[in-house]
């Protein structure tokens, strides 16, 4: 079973100094005020010196008076972009390992192709396949396959770009 | 030994408090973290973590014994050695203009990757792969007219199934 | 029925067993300090949260159970903060209840709020915010599991002020510990084959040692590890948190190892082809130079913490999990399958110990104004080596535990790792609440007393016969020392010369203060304090500028050691 995204889940992107830390520090305000973090993905930007942390989390109307501000005052935080609404696109990628038998190849591969899949790896009986999409399809992706027998899965967490106004930060 | 980029997989207790407690475990015990990503599981009361740092093997067994003693941590797992396929994404925001399109438009198909939005002047480019792989493809776009990018970090799932490995 | 958070957290506790708190009160923990008005727990209260903390540490550490310690929010928890760091350093299980600002409240900088989970998240084993009154029984029996499971440590639990208010039906209270980890739960089996490759190492030894440590004490496991040493004929050093583990009195005791080790501790570590490592995590004020600890020898490692394993020193064989099952089980081999080390193997190891012994005994210089080693000694002699000693950090604590003989287990109370002036005199408290029956004596400086000097109030207020000794020499001893060796006597503000009248400042806490100007005054002022019924702080004016010898230097191999003062002028 799948969490779908509720509507209250809130995506933001943190540019931090690449600083040991400082994803401690960060991860320990969302803590504090009690909301859990969904997903999370670090990376690094463009400079070395940057890195972008992108989250989903669990949000209530106080959220963005509570995390905000208290993120901006941290240090090592250079900028919180709110990244959730229609403006921005976000997406994820979603490595599914399904089980392939005789009966049912023909059916997967051809889901495959509907979702737009790539295989990553295949050995005898076994699949790794990638999805990538908004959160909601990579959800609605994964429920198809798991008839089939899905063994594990692995996501990215969602990152996020504004589709509208390049100017600002993605 | 030698020091190279590790990948490890890390279940944990979804409960505020258990990211910062791992990161933590990383800042306060002296070890990197080049890249992380965490999601749920299909079980939502559980989290994987996929961490890559960088070191030798030896502080990557010391690292996972710190990481094992915290109460939320449920398991830990290097993918380093174990065959896995590890994949991660960047979204790339082009700025495409007439002289570069067909160069673009070009490159873009040989590699088959995804246009998932455009606009007037710019598109927005999903690029999936290894870590190498998406190396290869931002040093490829910056000779081109890439404005931005933002990436996920690695995520990894074993190559065989869990019931052939036994 | 229904049953207030605060009466939730108080079932918990006697489900644990708890029968004695030491706290202080405070807004947030009204509600709490309410229940505990009705409720037959013991509190103690202490006079700074510190003090309770310490006092919590220093029962856990002579009762063998979880201490516990209750205050409120905000300075409250901050107060125990270097206490949590002090316990967390040692391994011991103390659980600390810190009172919260009610949950609407929590980030918004509220009147005493402070984020005590995020403040003690690295040293703490473990900590817990309970948002929920429902999770606030399973929580808090969590929280003693963990305390004292696996390598015990710290762990705190953070209750807002209206979860203690909020009430619950009974039947919605879970009371079941549901720990998801097994990594953590000392569910280590040891494996007989690592065992067996131990016996394999220790019967081809032909200069074996061990050395034990706080593990050995924290997993009750003296007897066994004495059955261990003595059939085997092996010499033992033990670090300072390992001290009473192994009886100092015994022929194969070799005293302490390290900084300030014995010569032939140190000797042996450094000569030794087999070392046998029981509970210890090899401190770098045991190992100094780390390449040179141990140059000849292999390791046997055992140890309740995976991660110990391999840390600084590389073990040829380890064995992780409890050390008394273990030890058990190589006393099996030993006792019933007649295992032993081949009869001469060791002869001439044991006489070369002995020559080392001989060579450079533990020993002071006797003349002139009265040495603390002089006062400790003669308390040594006087208690018949049967009290209980705490100490504080630095010179006393080393004069401590190098003249006092301990022969039994939890009979020294010292911060090993965390070095924490102030920690003696409270911990003494915490010591005589556990164990009534015996007398507890904290050994002290001048300096260290000081930083938790207002507990007199608390030994006198309950009736704790705690006797202090103080080796008064007027500096901050240690910190002096090493300026005298290592900076050029350049004794940059550790010049304490101006110390309150200490048997003043007894009798203004209404306890008795004595003091000893000259030697020959020792014994009997030690004899007059040790008679005396209730709280005793004896002023020992001693020798300014002793030191403690033997020293390595830090950094230096364990081989290079400064045997006294004069051999260092010399």
């Amino acid at each position: 079973m799948l969490r779908k995204v509720r509507e209250q889940e809130q995506t933001i992107s943190i540019l931090v100094n690449n600083q040991p830390g400082v994803l401690s520090r960060v991860a320990g305000v969302f803590g504090r005020h009690g909301y859990n973090i969904q997903s999370l993905c670090v990376a690094e930007t463009t400079n070395p010196e940057i890195s972008r942390i992108t989250l989903t989390s669990e949000s209530d109307p106080d959220f963005t008076e509570k995390i905000k501000k208290q993120l901006d005052k941290l240090v090592d935080v250079q900028e919180v972009i709110d990244l959730t609404g229609p403006a921005y696109m976000q997406r994820e990628l979603m490595l599914i390992g399904v089980t392939i038998q005789q009966e049912t190849i023909s059916e997967i591969m051809r889901a495959i192709q509907m979702f737009n899949c790539r295989i990553v790896t295949m050995s005898p009986g076994y699949y790794i396949l990638e999805a990538t999409g908004h959160p909601d399809e990579t959800a609605a992706v994964l429920g198809y396959f798991q008839p089939f027998g899905v063994k594990e899965i692995n996501r990215t967490g969602a990152i996020a770009v504004n589709r509208k106004n390049p100017q600002r930060q993605m | 030994m030698t020091v190279r980029e590790n990948t490890i997989s890390i279940l944990v207790n979804n409960k505020p408090d258990v990211l910062a407690r791992i990161a933590g475990t990383f800042s306060g015990r002296g070890f990197n973290i080049e890249s992380i990503s965490a999601n749920i599981t299909r079980n939502p009361e559980i989290t994987n973590i996929i961490i890559t740092t960088i070191g030798d093997q030896e502080t990557v067994i010391k690292l996972e014994k710190q990481l094992n003693k915290l109460v939320d941590v449920l398991e830990v797992r290097d993918l380093t050695d174990v065959s896995s396929a590890q994949r991660e994404m960047i979204l790339v925001r082009m700025k495409v203009t007439a002289s570069n399109r067909d160069r673009f438009t070009q490159i873009v198909d040989i590699h088959s990757w995804k246009i998932v939005s455009t606009d007037a002047d710019y598109c927005i480019l999903e690029v999936t792969g290894d870590r190498q792989e998406i190396e290869d493809s931002l040093s490829l776009l910056e000779t081109i007219g890439m404005e931005d990018f933002v990436r996920t970090g690695i995520v990894a799932l074993k190559r065989c199934s869990p019931q052939q490995i036994g | 029925m229904n049953v207030t958070g605060a009466q939730v957290l108080f079932r918990a506790l006697k489900q644990e067993n708890v029968d004695t708190i030491f706290g202080f009160p405070g807004g947030a923990v009204l509600d709490i300090f309410d229940e505990l008005f009705r409720s037959d727990i013991r509190h103690i209260l202490v006079r700074h949260e510190q003090g309770a903390i310490h006092a919590a540490d220093g029962y856990a550490r002579v009762s063998g159970k979880v201490g516990v310690c209750l205050v409120t929010s905000g300075p409250g928890a901050t107060n125990t903060v270097t206490g949590i760091a002090n316990a967390f350093m040692d391994s011991i299980p103390v659980v600390v209840f810190t009172g919260q600002v009610p949950t609407p409240m929590i980030g918004g900088d509220a009147f005493q709020e402070v984020d005590i989970t995020g403040i003690t998240r690295p040293c703490t084993k473990h900590n817990v915010l309970v948002r929920r009154i429902e999770d606030l029984g399973r929580t808090v029996r969590e929280a003693f599991y963990i305390a004292r499971s696996g390598r015990p440590g710290p762990v705190l639990v953070d209750i807002p002020k209206d979860v203690t208010r909020a009430v619950i039906e009974e039947k919605d209270i879970s009371w079941q510990p549901n720990i998801s980890n097994n990594n953590n739960n000392g569910k280590y089996a040891f494996t007989p084959e690592a065992c067996m490759k131990a016996l394999d190492m220790i019967r081809k030894a032909e200069r074996p040692l061990i050395i034990s440590g706080g593990g050995v004490l924290l997993g009750k496991a003296s007897e066994e590890f004495r059955t261990f040493a003595k059939k085997l004929h092996i010499p033992v050093t033990s670090t300072l948190m390992g001290l009473g583990g192994f009886p100092a009195t015994d022929p194969l005791w070799l005293g302490m190892p390290g900084m300030h080790g014995t010569y032939y501790a140190n000797m042996a570590i450094s000569h030794c082809d087999l070392l046998i490592a029981i509970g210890v995590r090899f401190d770098d004020r045991v190992t100094s130079k780390l390449d040179a600890f141990a140059p000849h020898a292999k390791v046997i490692h055992i140890d309740i913490d995976p991660a110990s394993i391999d840390k600084f020193v590389k073990a040829k064989a380890s064995i992780v999990g409890d050390c008394k099952p273990i030890l058990n089980f190589l006393n099996q081999y030993v006792s019933e399958k007649g295992f032993t080390i081949p009869e001469g193997q060791t002869r001439e190891w044991l006489k070369q110990i002995d020559l080392w012994k001989e060579h450079a005994p533990l020993t002071y210089c006797r003349t002139g104004k009265t040495k603390p080693q002089h006062v400790v000694e003669t308390l040594y002699r006087l208690t018949n080596g049967q009290a209980i000693i705490t100490t504080e950090v630095g010179q006393n604590q080393m004069w401590a535990a190098q003249f006092y003989h301990f022969d039994y287990p939890n009979s020294f109370v010292s911060s090993g790792g965390l070095g924490t002036m102030g920690f003696g005199f409270p911990a003494a408290i915490g010591a005589q609440v556990a164990r009534p029956d015996k007398l507890v004596v904290d050994i002290a400086g001048d300096g260290s007393i000081q930083m938790n000097i207002q507990e007199l109030a608390t030994a006198v207020n309950y009736n704790l016969p705690v006797k202090v000794v103080i080796l008064n020499n007027g500096y901050l001893g240690m910190v002096r020392q090493w300026q005298e060796l290592f900076y050029g006597k350049r004794y940059s503000h550790s010049d304490i010369a101006n110390v309150p009248d200490f048997v003043k400042l007894a009798e203004a806490y209404g306890a008795v203060g004595l003091r000893a100007t000259h030697p020959e005054e020792v014994e009997s002022t030690l004899q007059q304090g040790l008679n005396e019924p209730g709280v005793v702080v004896m002023d020992f004016h001693v020798e300014p500028e002793e030191g403690v010898y033997p020293m390595v230097r830090p950094g230096a191999p364990l081989t290079e050691m400064v045997l006294s003062k004069e051999e260092k002028a010399a």
